[in-house]
C-alpha cells in the first residue's frame, strides 16, 4: 500500500552549523518529511538517508495545485517504505530530510547567501558527510526525538548511515546500510573528477555563478549524469536492457555510417537520462556531492584503520551489497563487516546475487526486501511500535 | 532460487541443537559455520547466554536468522574464512556442513585456528545400513544421506574413525565424540551403529 499524499515540511535554523572545513552554514532552512506516527516513548523513529540526486521525498506522492496526486511523483524509496513495505509505517516513524549543499528544498547553492544577498552558487560551502549527519542530528533535536531505533541508507546514504553510528553513537539503536563503502577507490573518485569537469568545463559554468549570467551548464550536467548512469548499472544489466540495439533500425541493418547522431539505443537511454537530469539538477550541488563522497573516509582519523574508527559505534548493524554492483561491490561491504566483527559489534551481512548493479538497492528484489522486512520486525518487537491498522 | 518476502515460519530447537548446546560453555563466544536458519545459535543465546556470528549461504536461511535476531554473515564457505582473526571465537560449530565442503581438511585448520574449542557433526558413512547397502552393492540412501550419488551435496563421505584419523593428522585433541542416532547418544561402537557422527576437539 502507498502512504498517499505527503507534504514536506521545512525547519528554519538561526544558529550556524559549523562544517569539518571550518566554514559555518549561517541561517540555513531544511527540508524533511515524516510519515508514520511518532509512539510516545519517541523511540520508533527511523532516519533515511538519501543519495547522491535524492531527496527528503523518499516515499508517498506530492499533490499538484488541485490537490490530487501528481503523476510518477513517488518517493525515490516508495517500494521500501509505506504502510505494510518492508520499513512498515503502521509501525515506525520515518523521517526523510534533504541535505544542506542539495537542491531540493534545503538551503544550497541555488539559494541566497546572506552577506552578498546574491546565490551562493560556488561560494556555497563544501559539505561533507558528517557535515550532514549533524544538520540530521537537528531535525531530530527540533521532533523531539533524542535516540533512532534505526538509521537506514543506500550507497551515499549508507554511508550517512554508518556515520551516524560514529559521530552519535548513543542516539542509534541500529544501522542498516546498503549498496556502501567505507570509503571511495581511485577508481570512484576518478568517475567523479570525469563528471565534474564535465560540469566546470561547461562555458555556461561561468565559474559556478551561472545564475547571474540566466543560464545553466546542461551540457556539463548532461555528460556527468551519463557517466554516473553506466556505473550504475552492470555490464549484463546493460546488455539484457540495450544489447546492440540500433534506434530506429532492425537489427542487423545497415548503420547510418554517422558519428554524431544517436545510433545505438544505450545511446539514447543515456541522453534521455542526461536531459532529464539537467532540467532538474543543480550544476553546483553535483559538485558538492560528488565531494563529499570523495572524502568520506572514517579510517581517515583512524590511522588508516577502519576497525579502529567503527570501535566507536554502540549499534547494531545490517549491511547488505549486491553482487554485480561494481560501483560499491561487496568486497567493500566485507570491509565494513570485517571491522564491525572486528569489534565484536552484532552485524548481519547479506549479498544479494541480483543482476540490476548498483541500482539494485533501489528495486525491489523479494530477497533482499525479505531481509530488510526481517530486519525492522525485529526492530519492532524491541520497541512499543504503534500498529495502527489502516 | 527461493524468493523469500514474508517471514517464513521457523522450526523451533531439536534435540540434537540441545546435544550440541550443552557442549558449548555458558557466555561463549560462537561461530556457527553453516548455520543454516539459526535455531541453534538462538538456543546458545538464550538458554546459555553465547555470542556470535553465523555463517550461511542460502538466502532464505540467511533471513531466517534475522528473524530470529541472530547475527549472520551471508558467504560462501569455500572462500574461506579470512575475515576472522586466529583465537577470535570460543566454539566454532561445523554441524553437518564438513560432508559439503571441498575443502574440509583446510576448513577443519581453519576452524582449529579461530576457535579454542571446534564442534563437528556429520553423517556417519560406516553406519552398519550403510555398510549393508554398499555389500548389496549399492550406494547407502538413508535418512541422514538421502540423496542418490548423483545429486548428492555431500562430497565428502566419511566414518566416525575417518575423523579421527584426521583430527591426528592435523593435531587436533578429540575431548568428546560419541554416535547419534534416533534422538539419542550412541556410545557403544559409534562407528557401527550412529548414523550421525560428532567429535568436540582442541589444537593440541
Amino acid at each position: 500500500m502507498s502512504l498517499g499524499i505527503v507534504t514536506p515540511a521545512t525547519l528554519h535554523f538561526e544558529a550556524p552549523l559549523l562544517l569539518q572545513s571550518g566554514a559555518q552554514l549561517r541561517d540555513y532552512t531544511l527540508a524533511y518529511e515524516t510519515y508514520g506516527q511518532l509512539n510516545a516513548e519517541r523511540s520508533n523513529a527511523v532516519l533515511v538517508c538519501h543519495a547522491l540526486n535524492a531527496s527528503h521525498h523518499v516515499a508517498g506522492l506530492h499533490a499538484g495545485p488541485d490537490g490530487q496526486a501528481l503523476p510518477k511523483s513517488e518517493g525515490w524509496w516508495d517500494n521500501m517504505i509505506g504502510p505494510g513495505k518492508p520499513l512498515d509505517t503502521n509501525r515506525f516513524f520515518v523521517i526523510g530530510v534533504n541535505n544542506p549543499g542539495s537542491c531540493f528544498g534545503s538551503t544550497g547553492p541555488t539559494h541566497t547567501h546572506p552577506d552578498t544577498g546574491k546565490p551562493y552558487g560556488a561560494d556555497f560551502p563544501v559539505v561533507t558527510v558528517e557535515d550532514w549527519v549533524n544538520a540530521q542530528a537537528r531535525v531530530l533535536d527540533a521532533l523531539g526525538i533524542t535516540q533512532l531505533a534505526a538509521v537506514l541508507g543506500g550507497s551515499l546514504g549508507g554511508m550517512q548511515a554508518l556515520s551516524w553510528t560514529l559521530q552519535h553513537p548513543e542516539r542509534v539503536r541500529h544501522c542498516v546500510a546498503v549498496a556502501t563503502a567505507p570509503n571511495l577507490s581511485a577508481q570512484n573518485i576518478a568517475f567523479n573528477e570525469v563528471a565534474r569537469r564535465a560540469i566546470v568545463t561547461d562555458p555556461d559554468f561561468h565559474g559556478g555563478h551561472f545564475y547571474e549570467h540566466g543560464v545553466l551548464p546542461r551540457r556539463g550536467l548532461r555528460v556527468a549524469r551519463m557517466i554516473g548512469h553506466i556505473t550504475y548499472l552492470s555490464d549484463d544489466a546493460m546488455e539484457a536492457k540495450f544489447g546492440r540495439a540500433l534506434v530506429g533500425r532492425d537489427i542487423g541493418d545497415a548503420p547510418s555510417y554517422s558519428t554524431q547522431d544517436i545510433e545505438f539505443q544505450v545511446e539514447s537511454y543515456l541522453r534521455h537520462q542526461g536531459d532529464k537530469f539537467s532540467d532538474y539538477f543543480d550544476a553546483n550541488t553535483y559538485l558538492l556531492i560528488t565531494r563529499a563522497l570523495d572524502y568520506f573516509d572514517p579510517a581517515r582519523t583512524h590511522g588508516g584503520s577502519l576497525s579502529a574508527a567503527m570501535s566507536k559505534a554502540l549499534a547494531k548493524f545490517l549491511i547488505i551489497s549486491f553482487t554485480t554492483d561494481w560501483r560499491f561491490s561487496p568486497e567493500r561491504s566485507r570491509e565494513i563487516v570485517k571491522a564491525l566483527v572486528d569489534n565484536r559489534h552484532d552485524v548481519s551481512y547479506a549479498e544479494i546475487d541480483a543482476p540490476h548493479g548498483h541500482d539494485a538497492f533501489l528495486l525491489d528484489d523479494p530477497r533482499y526486501h525479505g531481509v530488510v522486512r526481517a530486519y525492522f520486525e525485529r526492530i519492532a518487537s524491541e520497541v512499543n511500535t504503534l500498529k495502527v491498522t489502516a | 532460487m527461493s524468493a523469500p518476502t514474508r517471514t517464513p515460519t521457523l522450526m523451533p530447537a531439536n534435540d540434537f541443537h540441545r546435544v550440541i548446546a550443552e557442549l558449548v560453555p555458558r557466555g561463549a563466544r560462537v561461530l556457527d559455520l553453516g548455520c543454516g536458519d539459526g535455531a541453534l545459535l538462538a538456543l546458545l543465546r538464550d538458554t546459555r547466554s553465547c555470542t556470535g556470528y553465523g555463517i550461511e549461504l542460502d538466502d532464505a536461511k540467511v533471513q531466517g536468522c534475522v528473524t530470529r535476531g541472530v547475527n549472520v554473515i551471508q558467504r560462501n564457505l569455500e572462500e574461506g574464512l579470512s575475515i576472522f582473526d586466529d583465537n577470535s571465537f570460543d566454539v566454532v560449530l561445523q554441524l553437518d556442513t564438513l560432508q559439503h565442503l571441498r575443502n574440509t581438511e583446510a576448513m577443519l585448520r581453519e576452524t582449529a585456528r579461530i576457535g579454542r574449542i571446534g564442534l563437528v557433526s556429520f553423517p556417519n558413512f560406516a553406519h552398519w545400513p550403510h555398510r549393508f547397502s554398499v555389500l548389496r552393492g549399492r550406494m547407502p540412501v538413508s535418512r541422514t544421506l538421502p540423496y542418490q550419488w548423483y545429486d548428492t551435496p555431500n562430497i565428502r563421505v566419511a566414518t566416525f574413525a575417518d575423523f579421527e584419523a584426521l583430527a591426528g593428522k592435523n593435531g587436533l585433541r578429540i575431548t568428546e565424540s560419541f554416535g547419534w542416532r534416533g534422538g539419542h547418544k550412541v556410545r557403544l561402537w559409534p562407528n557401527l551403529l550412529a548414523s550421525t557422527a560428532v567429535f568436540q576437539f582442541e589444537r593440541a
